[in-house]
């Protein structure tokens, strides 16, 4: 089904009208509101009544990635904190994280964008869904659970991990419908097949997957793995979350709800809009958010939009897979990774910048694993065993409490981690994604 | 009393335990003493050298990580319960022995170990007071 068929499958002219008057009144909207905004458009010396259309969108300044961690915690907020209902964080580059805001009709509004991925999915209002992403301030939990609601389904909000409760669960209660990361489904194939279970008589028929990129050659392996249908589903916390877009039955591209976040694909470099069709850098502007609405946010996820209409009826444009990142951060189990922040682990436990390289790794059936090369400086070596392992200990802790991720560590004799022109390698993905 | 360790980081790669040997070898460095503590990636070799401060210079110009420790020879009865006379007197006095290993070679009809103490001050303190034998760099040296 299609869940909003007005707005999915509308003309692309009457489509553009909605977006132009979304634009005006967002543009209006962050300049009376958020100093933030007001002032970067001041200084690029664009005002609201400049935004006549969707096209005037290149006259408005971008929103880049550091200006969420300078606008730490709520600076980026436009609606005042009373007003905003629910608080979400995502890693930020360094120790603090991204924070985002959503008021009230912005909780609706995902509810309703993430009920349409659900459609594009292939759910219908009655199904059982399990949620498996974690539920909290990640925005995959929640995100699912509000569009399924949204939606009428029956909720299993099971959270992310211990995965023989999520079998008996599948297994009594036989929801239709599974969400979670790619890599986790294909784990759970393992554990159950362990337990005597065959993954091909499961009850899950759709599977929502995302959070992290995935190949072609995966979702083969999924679908003949579990005989079901997987699909992808896009998003990222600082435009809503899950639900920004999201693949149909067709599984050629994924449908991004234009009305609601107006995509552009620019060239990072000269930041001007590439040629339709063209591989750049996805930007987003929310059209109709109040807590937080972003101007041309650089997802710094590189992408190519097919402006066609889709076998499936819908006129939204479709993003490709996601082919890359314009920065260093690695996915890892679902958790976004920048290597900066290991960095900044390392200089809070011993005061020292050593090198360091990310090693990520998914061996077949399993999950992905995160390991952070250190090589021994002086200052941290000692002819003591307990001292060395204490160390090693100490970086595995102090990762884990400080990005939610369960990474080894290795300890490795100096310039042994290779450099380019002087720069050592900071991250090596050996993940066939 | 205190005799000089040298402390030198390695990976568990082939043939790194003879790059650091060869390399003290060809630098006329003779090697008195020697332990390998292991961990499943990496370890940490430590020796006792004739010369300690110039083997420390030449690791670390070739690349290696490498410090010196203050440790204790000390001589134990050739017997049973020779070390254990030792450890005795150290658990009566609540002195920590971090690790300890032997020398290659016996300089008299004792044998010598090297200990690595919390606080070998004390240590040293403690065990001249019970009469057991130090061996000192100079003493080593003459061998």
């Amino acid at each position: 089904m299609i869940w909003n068929k007005e707005m999915e499958c509308m003309d692309l002219e009457n489509l553009k009208n909605i977006q132009s008057e979304r634009l005006k009144k967002t543009a209006e909207y962050v300049y009376k509101n958020s100093p933030f905004y007001k002032k970067k458009m001041d200084q690029k010396g664009v005002h609201p009544d400049d935004i006549k259309s969707i096209d005037d969108i290149v006259k408005l300044p971008v929103t880049i990635k550091e200006d969420m961690r300078d606008c730490y915690p709520f600076k980026l907020f436009s609606a005042p904190l009373k007003e905003v209902s629910e608080i979400h964080v995502s890693s930020g580059t360094t120790g603090n994280f991204t924070v985002v805001g959503y008021s009230r009709e912005d909780i609706r509004l995902w509810a309703e964008v993430m009920a349409r991925a659900l459609a594009c999915a292939g759910a219908e209002p009655g199904d059982m869904i399990q949620i498996a992403y974690g539920y909290g301030l990640f925005t995959g939990g929640l995100g699912f659970h509000y569009g399924a609601m949204e939606m009428g389904l029956t909720i299993i909000p099971v959270s992310s991990g211990q995965t023989k409760r999520q079998l008996k669960l599948m297994n009594d209660f036989k929801p239709k419908i599974l969400a979670c990361t790619p890599s986790y489904c294909l784990y759970m194939a393992e554990e159950a097949r362990e337990i005597g279970m065959d993954p091909r008589k499961s009850s899950w028929q759709i599977g929502s997957f995302g959070a992290e990129p995935w190949s072609e050659s995966m979702r083969k392996e999924i679908e003949s793995t579990w005989d079901m249908t997987a699909t992808d589903v896009y998003g990222l916390s600082e435009i809503t979350g899950p639900g920004v877009a999201h693949e149909c039955a067709y599984k050629k591209g994924l449908h991004i709800f234009s009305d609601v976040f107006y995509p552009e694909v620019i060239d990072p470099k000269t930041l001007k809009s590439v040629k339709k069709g063209e591989t750049g850098e996805l930007v987003i502007t929310t059209l109709n958010k109040k807590g937080m609405p972003l101007l041309r946010y650089g997802t710094r996820d590189v992408v190519s939009i097919n402006y066609e209409r889709c076998a499936c009826g819908r006129t939204s444009p479709r993003i490709s897979k996601i082919l890359g990142r314009t920065d260093d951060m690695i996915i890892v189990r679902g958790i976004n990774v920048f290597p900066s922040q290991i960095e900044h682990v390392l200089l809070s436990i011993e005061g020292i910048k050593p090198h360091y390289q990310l090693v990520v790794d998914r061996r077949a059936g399993e999950l992905d694993e995160l390991e952070v090369v250190v090589e021994v400086e002086e200052k941290i070596f000692s002819d003591e065993m307990k001292s060395l392992r204490a160390l090693e200990e100490k970086i595995k802790k102090e990762i884990g409490s400080t990005l939610g991720i369960f990474a080894k560590v290795k300890l490795v004799e100096p310039k042994t981690i290779e450099r380019s022109e002087g720069k050592a390698k900071r991250v090596i993905d050996k993940r066939a994604l | 009393m205190k005799l000089i360790q040298i402390s030198v980081f390695l990976e568990n790669r082939k043939g790194r335990l003879h790059d650091v040997c060869s390399l003290l070898g060809n630098h006329d460095i003779n090697i008195r003493a020697l332990t390998i503590a292991e961990s499943p990636e990496f370890g940490i070799l430590r020796m006792v050298v004739d010369k300690p401060k110039d083997a420390v210079d030449i690791l670390k110009r070739k690349g290696f990580i490498a410090k010196l420790t203050d440790i204790v020879a000390v001589e134990v009865d050739d017997r049973p319960g020779g070390l254990a006379h030792i450890l005795q007197i150290l658990y009566d006095n609540s002195i920590n022995v971090e690790y300890m290993y032997g020398f290659v070679e016996k300089f008299s009809d004792k044998a010598l170990l090297v200990f690595r103490f919390d606080s070998p001050d004390k240590a040293i303190l403690v065990l001249k007071k019970n009469k057991i034998n130090l061996v000192g760099a100079k003493h080593l040296g003459k061998i």
